[in-house]
């Protein structure tokens, strides 16, 4: 029967044309087990919003920032002390990218150590993985865009690291650097890459994890079976604590920002020494701290490369995790992924922190 | 002409052959331009062999000074009085720009903590080369740095 009082006559009309009731019934019928480890859920969301309150400040930065050598310094200065809350703006930029970067760590470990990965899960793993890679890629490409001494230095140190990559290493540094230095042309680019480029993939690539997830709903601890838990619905309940963690993590950037605002440093001069006590973003701070350690020569091999190595093999050792997690007798290697992410937080962890005071 | 039954079926292998190939080779045409689009073009660098380097009463000795050198840095460095030294401020591990370090006499790349000699040689951390040394010439006030021959 059709129906009469207007309200439901203007969404039976949505519907016939849209379909929106679809959506609203699967959005009705996502739920969430409840367990130990129910709280880990939480950190794609918290994840999925920092991201968004980049696009926010990042499009409001766009309305002030130049993307060239002569006006880049100059107007993210203009943004911090003539803009009004133009420090706040860029501030939260900064610190939420750092806080971004934390979240998809912990949001990563939390996987890996309640084994959400497993079977049928690979993709949804690929695909956060990927999403990881594009957070330190926009991080790598927006240190620059301020064209300041130390993001001018870490661009020659990252760009040079990819030229001593064998054989396709000093091409892929051309196509970064857009010529043989980082100059002029590499703020371009990194502005093209940081804007544009980077935040396509992104989206592409949030939207097709978010997909995954919604396929195969939660994961739950290995050995517990969905139907032996309980669940609460995601509209409202686990989206409501979900909005209260949000203003939680308002909260927390807000006051960062405020109290510590990001500095801006001295204009990048090509025709400087690098300062001392450079160096990188925390997130980058185990590698830095690597290749410091590793001396110019080991064996017959130049220790950059040799570094390289190392992180080249970690990195795709930790992309397959998913498939050597799983035995060639389908028996799941537990301990053994349990093992390597300790292994990994610890190296990371001791690595960052010796970087930080040495 | 005889109609064999799998006629029709070879001809549309063909026909897919051909429209796929077809298909292939312009998605290859249009990328092609794209990919050397974003591949940056090789400017000629004016080949530097020489530059002023200032005048020499403007450097107290057991000090360095960062000059420009056609579009790289370069490190001049006065050990006394009379003795002058030049290299490539480039450090050789990962592209950071050096500077001298008057309080050990020694040349540094804060980057990654590498040290160099005097003669530009490697004394400590991860530089695998030397750096490239200069020639310094003191002309009257001028201090000149050129490549050497």
């Amino acid at each position: 029967m059709p129906a009469t009082d207007p309200k439901n006559k203007t969404l039976d009309w949505l519907d016939e044309r849209t379909g929106w009731r679809m959506v609203r019934d699967l959005a009705d019928h996502k739920v969430v087990p409840i367990h130990a480890g129910t709280a880990w859920y939480y950190f794609g969301g918290i994840t999925l919003f920092l991201l968004g309150i980049q696009v926010i400040t990042g499009v409001l930065l766009l309305l002030y920032y130049r993307p060239s050598v002569a006006e880049a310094f100059d107007s993210v200065r203009f943004i911090m002390t003539r803009v009004e809350f133009g420090w706040l703006i860029r501030s939260i930029h900064s610190w939420s990218a750092n806080l971004l970067i934390l979240a998809a760590f912990v949001h990563m470990f939390s996987v890996v150590f309640t084994h959400a990965y497993r079977r049928p899960r690979e993709l949804t793993w690929l695909t956060g993985i990927a999403l990881l890679g594009l957070m330190l890629g926009f991080g790598f490409s927006g240190y620059l865009l301020p064209w300041n001494q130390i993001s001018y230095f870490a661009t020659k140190v990252g760009t040079d690291m990819a030229a001593s990559v064998p054989v396709a290493g000093p091409a892929m540094a051309r196509f970064l650097r857009g010529g043989e230095e980082v100059g002029a042309a590499t703020l371009t680019r990194f502005f093209a890459f940081h804007v544009m480029i980077l935040p396509l993939i992104t989206f592409g690539l949030v939207g097709l994890h978010l997909l995954l997830v919604q396929f195969h709903g939660m994961s739950t601890p290995s050995g517990v079976s969905p139907s032996q838990l309980a669940h609460m619905k995601f509209f409202p309940n686990f989206f409501l604590r979900e909005m209260v963690i949000w203003y939680g993590v308002l909260a927390v950037l807000g006051t960062l920002a405020a109290i510590f605002p990001w500095e801006l440093g001295l204009k990048a001069d090509p025709f400087a020494s690098a300062p001392a006590g450079i160096r990188p973003e925390w997130y980058f701070l185990a590698e830095f701290y690597t290749l410091k350690l590793i001396p110019s020569h080991v064996w017959f091999f130049e220790g950059e490369l040799l570094g390289l190595l190392g992180f080249g093999l970690l990195a795709a050792g930790w992309v397959a995790l998913p498939f050597w997690a799983t035995g060639r007798n389908g028996e799941h290697r537990a301990r053994l992924v349990t093992a390597a992410g300790v292994f990994l937080i610890c190296y990371l962890a001791t690595f960052t922190i010796l970087g930080y005071l040495k | 002409m005889e109609n064999r039954p799998d006629s029709g079926q070879d001809r549309r292998t063909v026909v897919s052959w051909l429209l796929g190939g077809g298909v292939a080779a312009s998605l290859a045409s249009f990328f092609y331009p794209v990919v050397r689009f974003v591949n940056p073009p090789a400017v000629s660098e004016a080949s530097i062999n020489e530059v002023d380097a200032g005048k020499a009463q403007d450097l107290k000795p057991n000090s360095g000074k960062i000059v420009k050198f056609g579009n790289k840095p370069a490190l001049l460095v006065r050990i006394s009085d009379t003795e002058w030294k030049a290299f490539s401020a480039v450090c050789t591990h990962l592209n950071c720009t050096v500077q001298y370090r008057e309080s050990r006499h020694d040349i540094w790349c804060a980057c990654h903590n590498g040290t160099y000699d005097l003669n530009g040689r490697v004394q400590s951390g991860p530089p695998p080369r030397p750096l490239e040394e200069l020639v310094v010439q003191v002309r009257g006030d001028e201090v000149v740095i050129s490549r050497r021959t």
